[in-house]
């Protein structure tokens, strides 16, 4: 089916949700509410004629800097592909300026889980009913979600994990682990300021 | 004297009527490929609960490009997949090209197609390798290295390079091929069925390659699709989906070529997919040799870092190119259009997607790379719950996976 | 003086295994290398002869690592078990008429009994490493040792029936110097299961599974370094040639022979043992790994059955004939 065509399936079946919709290099969007973004979807997996059942990309978006006007800071793009009739569509659901947050997409597709999660880990978008909504790329105790765009390029200070895997390895040097002489966890003092 | 480490492992302990304990496999381990951790709830050895854990290569790629052009981020991509950096080049190539509206010439997607195709080949040879490797069969694993060498020689040949290529630019490749490249080539193709037969010969027939895969690891391709998994996982459940085919990028389009397809989605049939995948592979080159059309393998309008041909129509280059057209480009703010794309390319692992936002700006707005491996993983605990350790390990075998394209 | 002359034949048996034993290494990697389109150790001597002896310098001269919260005890003593159970066998082979230091009469069951010995020292290792992979390795060898045992014990079964005896020299003396005395033609069906529970018995590919290095690390030895590894691994080169041995032994017509050499009489012994040495690194080569209740299944459901039907034919026959 053509994708404009499935916009305007999309617009009669949830009027509502629908914000607006584009094409770019013969791709075309629509720019959705996300209230109700796990029954657009399911709807576009099941309805017959449309059956999008791969989902090709999940994945959160930071539009603070973007010159677009009207758009929320966060959004989540869903690209939708049907293997059977062979069109694809690309859903972008705007989720809001402070706490983010949006459905879980998990009972749809198993396959959304990790996405999910890496979407949390990056922007801090939370997913509601994901069953096991952690970082899954950062560790746990990672401060701040790097994609941002306020997050900076380089931090102040290291990950407190390394902090300890330092100050571990200088004791265990303090053992005599270190025959050798090399000095473990020692950093050179200047390298900031370098860069 | 103090004691630095005095962690206790806590080796199994009666609990109720069930002896589960936990098992970390990994980051070091000889089968998890790089550095997967898998956390194992066992009961014997059958898996009770199995937790993949990924992040330890996280290198904050797509963070990264948001700060580099593109022609600079496309070097990232060498370094996602790197069993198979060609074509993440292409893929990455591809989707900028399709975003900023940059053309490429007919030789160049010939070129990329051949390439690519080499690549294919090379990655599925170490996944066999190690595969087998994995399931006990040593030699396998060498034969593979043996024919995955010339191939790494050509690559040698035609870029310099033995791992991360960054052949294929935005627009078009870096350089052309040489007629002794190509004779080279053509010497590689007429040996290599025979070789893929040898290797079926040493495993295909073998009684106990059968009992290990065959009804392990099973995926349906209602399962399978809901997972997300791509490429030969999702072919060999029988799920007709190749991106070459149903959104032919390069010379696909014009080249002829067979989709294996599987049914039973066990190891078996994934790995049957590969093997056959491999013929095709070799029929592409052929044609791509074959069909090979003169002409300039860069596009007219390709931005900086390729060797133009002829002035770029994008920048207004003054006399000295290199110098002020390249500082021109990162001073000057809206050279390109804006808008959104996802392309999806057929890399060896499955189907890599780039999703780029463009700003008008020379750098992405927003680079989401939907690696296939990442996917595969987190496939991974459903797949091999309920099954055996050694199950296990043939299976991330089987799903075919890289970290380095995992965790970006 | 007897007892001089007797610490003296085992002075000699002793080196003479060793050797064969850092060679046997040597003939393997050479052989698989060969098998796998590379060369195999090429650096140390010509073509790498001195390998073996710089291996065996290296690992004695190597650190000696005990986790920390391994059980001590028991951690030292296992590779030590391992090495002097299969030890001990040695003493009761036969190389050649009379070449044999202790011709006991329960020769066979000397033996089997050494072997189930040597297991205890793989199922200690893992248990008192303290690592789950070494665990997990130990349980495996454990379950896989019982099993096989019974199908190895089995299948020799009618190798006594036919011999009527267990000891080793009375088992090559009634196979006789003929080619079609051997027990490899009466017993064919305990041959094959024999030779298959061999490989189990001695860990070996296809049945490595306490040591699969791709799923456990390397399984009941993981912790292990430096001499106490080489220990393990000596104790299973071995266990190798005493297995190639009794294969030799009772199916082959041990150091029988188209014609008896002079000077040397265990040459066609030694022969035989190398014969099934290459069998064991070429089955390496071939093969990949069983899974673990695969393994069960064999042993269990094919193994043990087809064992017993050989005891009853080869009972039933010999009462018919005799």
């Amino acid at each position: 089916m053509e994708q404009v065509a499935i916009v305007d399936r999309l617009r009669a079946e949830f009027p509502d949700e629908i914000l607006s919709s584009y094409t770019n290099q013969g791709q075309t969007a629509v720019i959705v509410r996300p209230g109700r973004i796990v029954d657009i979807l399911r709807w576009l997996r099941d309805t017959d004629d449309l059956r999008m059942n791969h989902l090709r990309a999940l994945c959160g978006v930071d539009n603070v800097r973007r010159k677009e006007p009207g758009l929320s800071r966060f959004e989540v793009v869903y690209n939708l592909y049907s293997i059977p009739l062979r069109h694809e569509i690309r859903v972008r659901a705007e989720v809001g300026d402070k706490d983010p947050a949006i459905d879980s997409v998990v009972a749809l597709w198993t396959g959304a889980d990790w996405l999910e999660r890496e979407t949390y880990d990056l922007f801090g978008i939370r997913f509601d009913n994901h069953p096991n909504l952690r970082r899954v790329l950062l560790p746990d105790d990672w401060v701040g979600h790097p994609l941002c765009k306020d997050y900076p390029l380089k931090g102040k200070e290291e990950w407190a994990g390394m902090t300890e895997l330092l100050e571990k390895i200088k004791e265990l040097d303090q053992h005599g682990f270190d025959p050798e002489g090399h000095a473990h966890g020692q950093t050179a003092p200047d390298q900031e300021d370098d860069l | 004297m103090t004691r630095p480490i005095s962690k206790s492992l806590d080796i199994p302990v009666p609990d109720g009527d069930s002896e589960r304990y936990s098992l970390r496999m990994g980051p070091q381990h000889p089968a998890t490929h790089g550095v997967l951790r898998v956390d194992l709830e066992l009961d014997g050895e059958t898996i009770i609960e199995c937790t993949p854990q990924v992040g330890y290569l996280h290198r904050g790629f797509e963070k990264l490009a948001e700060n580099k052009t593109y022609a600079q981020a496309l070097i990232l991509t060498d370094r996602l997949d790197y069993i198979a950096a060609m074509a993440n080049n292409i893929g990455y190539c591809v989707a900028v090209e399709r975003l900023l509206d940059i053309s490429v010439p007919l030789r160049a997607q010939y070129l990329r197609t051949m390439v690519g195709e080499m690549s294919r080949i090379s990655s599925h040879l170490l996944w066999l390798a190690t595969h087998a490797l994995d399931i006990g069969a040593m030699t396998v694993f060498l034969y593979c290295f043996r024919e995955r060498e010339i191939l790494l020689d050509l690559f040698e040949e035609l870029c310099g390079a033995r791992l991360t290529f960054s052949y294929p630019r935005i627009g078009g490749v870096r350089q052309d091929v040489t007629s002794a490249f190509v004779d080279e080539l053509q010497r590689f193709l007429d040996i290599f069925p025979a070789k893929i037969e040898e290797y079926e010969t040493l495993i295909d027939t073998n009684r106990i390659w059968l009992k290990r895969t065959v009804g392990v690891g099973k995926v349906t391709g209602e399962q399978a699709l809901s997972l997300g998994l791509t490429g030969a996982c999702l072919r060999g459940s029988g799920v007709d989906y190749d991106i070459r085919k149903h959104q032919p990028y390069g010379a696909y389009a014009l080249v002829d070529f067979e989709v294996p397809l599987g049914s039973d989605g066990d190891i078996y049939a994934r790995y049957r997919c590969r093997m056959e995948e491999m013929h095709q592979s070799v029929r592409i080159i052929q044609q791509c040799i074959d069909q090979l059309p003169p002409g300039p393998i860069v596009g007219p309008d390709a931005p900086d870092l390729v060797m133009p041909n002829k002035p770029r129509a994008r920048i207004e280059a003054s006399t000295n190119i290199y110098g002020t057209g390249l500082i021109k480009l990162i001073r000057d703010r809206n050279l390109y259009m804006s808008g959104d794309v996802y392309v999806a390319t057929e890399v060896p692992k499955g189907e890599l997607g780039f999703y780029f936002i463009s700003d008008g700006n020379n750098r992405p707005y927003r680079m989401h790379i939907r690696s296939p491996s990442f996917i595969h993983i987190s496939a991974l605990a459903t797949i091999a719950k309920g099954e055996l350790i050694a199950d296990l390990i043939a299976n991330i075998g089987s799903l075919d996976v890289v970290l380095g394209e995992s965790d970006r | 003086m007897d007892i001089l002359l007797t610490l003296v034949w085992i002075v000699v048996l002793f080196v003479v295994v060793m050797l064969h034993v850092a060679y046997a290494t040597y003939f393997e990697r050479k052989i698989i290398g060969h098998m796998q389109v590379r060369l195999g150790p090429m650096r140390v001597g010509w073509h790498g002869l001195l390998q073996p002896i710089a291996d065996g310098i290296k690992s004695f001269f190597k650190e000696d690592i005990i986790p920390e919260h391994a059980d001590k005890p028991t951690f030292l003593a296992a590779p030590i078990i391992c090495l002097v159970a299969m030890m001990t066998t040695l003493a009761v082979l036969p190389f050649a008429k009379g070449w044999v230091l202790a011709d006991i009469d329960i020769g066979l069951l000397f033996i089997f009994a050494m072997s189930s010995l040597a297991s205890y020292g793989v199922v200690l290792a893992g248990w008192s490493s303290n690592s789950k992979y070494s665990f997990l390795g130990g349980m495996r060898s454990m379950a896989q040792v019982i099993s096989y045992e019974i199908s190895m014990g089995l299948s020799l079964v009618g190798v006594m029936l036919l011999a009527g005896s267990l000891n080793l020299t009375a088992i090559v003396e009634a196979q006789g110097d003929r080619f079609l005395g051997m027990y490899l033609l009466p017993q064919c069906i305990g041959f094959f299961v024999f030779f298959i529970s061999m490989l189990a018995e001695t860990n070996r590919v296809p049945f490595d599974l306490p040591e699969a290095e791709t799923e456990l690390v390397s399984g009941y030895c993981t912790e292990y370094s430096g001499m106490r590894y080489a220990i393990f691994f000596m104790a299973e080169y071995i266990g190798m040639m005493v297995m190639a041995s009794i294969a030799t032994i009772c199916f082959l017509g041990g150091w029988n022979g188209p014609f008896p050499v002079p000077f040397f009489p265990p040459l066609w012994f030694v022969l035989k043992i190398y014969l099934f040495m290459f069998l064991f690194i070429w089955i390496r080569a071939t093969l990949p790994r069983y899974r673990y209740d695969q393994l069960m299944g064999l042993g269990w459901k094919v193994l043990i059955p087809l064992a017993l039907a050989n005891i009853v034919l080869t009972a039933c026959l010999k009462a018919i004939l005799d």
